[in-house]
């Protein structure tokens, strides 16, 4: 069940084309992760789901009809050029941004006050924007993105400027959203955030998508036949007519060794190859990660 | 629609509750109220010493006794004194100054010198200027040995001061004066003026720092670009209007309070006497018996009446629902050309490019409605006040020396089109303006916006 569709999405900018004939779907209550470089068209496609850009053809469907003003109380977006009026209290301001939002005075502000009580911010209500540090304004952001508790959340690069104790809160606050019913759509440079949290991806590169679908499909796709090897003691490996061995690392009496299998070889034989050589510990496919996939990637699509 | 009156509340309350806004608010109304009293309290406030003058004449005795003695000033006539000599002294012997009277005074104007430590009262020069002159052109006509001199001169003297009288199409006659429509003129221009360009630049700078805090995107994923625009200058409107009645009241509300406190002068007594000299508009030059106080009294007392009657002869609904008019569309029409120049912007220095071209026809507005009020029938002042660019400046200063009607209402129409037109062209280049950072912009990146679609 998808909440999120564009289909066939055409956007041309004077000097060049933003978004080339791009369709994605976002499923229900995942984490939906956009990548892609810079200038890629990402924030382009996030404008034009918010209706800030028209896109020259193509549709946006959210939640089986096709998207208008009106659903824009059931979005919340942090944009990526994010800030706010530095001379407006910080309470006054949250009250302000979620009234636009359509919540009446009551239920924003006792929204706020519990959403400020749980992130620790609740002593800077009345505080100008102006004193407080880039961190703190960036929670006040967050905030009034989800007060109104829309069905789908789009943050545009949500974690730059965010320390990393912050960052971890942003993250957890983000899977709790998800997991009380929300969807969430994010664009990332972070490739660590998108194998800890999305379900699916789309990957954009110069106005096209170049690749789509669940992380963990994605990366059992570009597993290359190799597989980590952890032994509880000192092992030798040596390559042979089965696997070759990539490297091999010994610490604190353990052996570490990554394989890459020869042609369609069987992993039950390597395994019972492996048993033969010491105590083992863990047997696993080697998955590549996210930032080698989007390297790979992006780099075929260039010589392309 | 809710959404642009949450827009508009909150572009006004916190204008309204910034401190320099309270300032600003308070004090200009006693700058006024100070400026207009100062003069007054310098009048009132004049050197009230007692002054005993010396006069020393060259070598004459012409004007012995021509100088009489004032309430503030003593005349002392000194024959045979040395004016060099005393110069050093006469503070010591009780003499305030010296007036000496050289011998060619009948031929040269500058024959007569008033020394003194301290500056003499102007009205004490005056009086000395007056009694000399007026005794040397006695002498003067003496000497041409007229009979019935005296008789001859008092049928010779006339007073002229001319009425301006319109007549209207329906034969109905109007006094009307010159210089209070002249006053009227110059305040009407210069408020629309300031309003234009303080307001106005308000919402260049709101919309710019709506920009450069990059808080704008979030907002208009909640609200449409064009209702943010329009929220901001409604409100900073509302802003203008509310300091300009605060103005209004609290300047009226000081200067009754000082006039009863600090004039002497009864208020209720000057109406009534403006009122009675209306009713008996008693000519009194005729009569001979009056002396020179009362004549300046009364001719005080015939200005007055004078300016309250011309006063009640404007035309006040027709200025003042045309200011009204002038003010809400000439600003709106500003304000949305100022807001897309907030928009495109990317630091405060480049909005002084674009600053330019805006100026340039209000300050044009502004002199040619100073020229205006020369000669208001003008086909200059006509058609500047026709323009929509300048005509809230300039009909303000055509509308003392009254309009025809149509002229108004057609001026009023153009403005309202013009500013229809550019509040749309306004939102395009604002719609996108807004999201782009980082770009020097010219005015045909400014066109290709307003082309873009959607």
């Amino acid at each position: 069940m998808s909440l999120l569709q564009t289909e066939n999405i055409v956007k041309q900018y004077r000097t060049q084309l933003a978004l080339d004939n791009l369709s994605m779907t976002v499923p229900k209550q995942s984490i939906y992760g956009l990548l892609g470089p810079n200038g890629a068209g990402k924030t382009t496609l996030l404008r034009i789901i918010n209706q800030i850009t028209a896109p020259d053809s193509g549709k946006v469907v959210l939640d089986g009809h096709q998207i208008s003003r009106n659903d824009l109380s059931s979005i919340g977006y942090l944009p990526e050029e994010r800030g706010l009026y530095k001379k407006m209290k910080v309470g006054e301001q949250s009250l302000y941004l979620a009234r636009l939002k359509g919540l009446s005075k009551q239920d924003a502000m006792s929204r706020l006050k519990k959403w400020f009580t749980k992130l620790e911010i609740i002593d800077w209500w009345d505080k100008k924007v102006e004193e407080l540090s880039k961190g703190m304004q960036q929670k006040i952001q967050f905030v009034t993105t989800v007060l109104h508790e829309p069905k789908l959340l789009i943050f545009d690069e949500p974690f730059s400027g965010f320390d990393p104790i912050n960052a971890s809160i942003l993250k957890n606050e983000i899977l709790k959203l998800r997991d009380d019913g929300a969807t969430v759509l994010f664009s990332t440079h972070n490739m660590g955030s998108v194998e800890e949290m999305c379900d699916h991806i789309t990957l954009i590169d110069r106005a096209k998508s170049i690749l789509e679908g669940s992380v963990s499909k994605i990366r059992e796709e570009w597993a290359a036949n190799e597989y980590d090897v952890v032994f509880r003691s000192e092992a030798d490996i040596q390559s042979n007519r089965h696997y070759q061995v990539l490297k091999t690392n010994r610490e604190n009496g353990r052996t570490s060794v990554r394989l890459k299998a020869e042609g369609n070889i069987d992993m039950n034989n390597i395994i019972r190859d492996m048993t033969d050589k010491g105590k083992l510990l863990s047997f696993n496919p080697a998955l590549p990660s996210m930032n080698e996939i989007f390297i790979r990637v992006v780099e075929a699509n260039k010589n392309n | 629609m809710s959404n642009i009156t949450t827009i508009i509340s909150r572009e006004y309350s916190t204008r309204v509750k910034k401190k320099s806004f309270i300032i600003m608010t308070v004090l200009t109304p006693l700058i006024f109220v100070a400026l207009f009293l100062i003069p007054v309290l310098i009048m009132g406030n004049e050197d009230k010493e007692f002054k005993r003058i010396a006069v020393i004449e060259d070598g004459s005795d012409l004007f012995k006794g021509v100088l009489k003695d004032r309430e503030d000033a003593d005349f002392v006539y000194l024959e045979n004194a040395d004016a060099n000599e005393l110069k050093t002294t006469f503070e010591d012997i009780g003499y305030y100054g010296i007036l000496y009277i050289s011998p060619v005074v009948t031929n040269v104007p500058q024959a007569v010198q008033l020394i003194s430590k301290k500056q003499p009262p102007l009205d004490l020069l005056q009086y000395i200027e007056r009694t000399l002159e007026q005794d040397i052109e006695n002498k003067k006509l003496l000497a041409y040995n007229i009979e019935d001199l005296d008789e001859i001169l008092k049928s010779v003297q006339t007073d002229v001061s001319v009425q301006t009288i319109r007549i209207d199409d329906a034969g109905q006659t109007k006094e009307t004066s010159t210089g209070i429509s002249m006053a009227l003129a110059y305040i009407g221009a210069l408020l629309m003026y300031m309003i234009v360009l303080l307001f106005g630049v308000q919402v260049m700078r709101g919309v710019f720092e709506e920009k450069n805090s990059r808080i704008v995107e979030v907002i208009i994923s909640s609200v449409k670009p064009v209702e943010l625009m329009l929220g901001k200058i409604i409100g900073i409107a509302l802003v203008g209007l509310t300091q300009f009645s605060i103005w209004i009241i609290l300047t009226f509300g000081i200067l009754t309070v000082v006039q009863s406190q600090v004039l002497p002068d009864d208020p209720q007594e000057i109406r009534k006497q403006i009122s009675q000299s209306v009713m008996s508009q008693v000519p009194s030059s005729q009569d001979s018996q009056i002396t020179e106080q009362t004549i300046e009294l009364s001719a005080q007392e015939e200005e007055f009446a004078k300016i309250y009657t011309n006063l009640m002869n404007v035309n006040w609904p027709l200025i003042l629902t045309s200011f009204f008019f002038y003010f809400i569309f000439g600003y709106l029409l500003y304000a949305s050309i100022f807001a897309a120049i907030g928009s495109a912007v990317d630091t405060d220095s480049d909005t002084q490019q674009f600053m330019f071209p805006i100026m340039l026809p209000i300050i044009l507005g502004l002199f040619v409605a100073l020229g205006t009020m020369e000669n208001p029938e003008s086909s200059l002042s006509f058609w500047f006040s026709m323009i929509p660019f300048t005509s809230p400046i300039v009909m303000m200063a055509r509308l003392p020396f009254e309009v025809p009607v149509w002229e108004v209402i057609v001026s009023v129409i153009v403005l309202i089109a013009t500013f229809i037109g550019f509040v749309y062209l306004a939102a395009k280049i604002y719609r996108v303006g807004i999201l782009m950072y980082g770009k020097k912009v010219t005015y045909k990146e400014m066109w290709k916006w307003i082309k873009y679609k959607g």
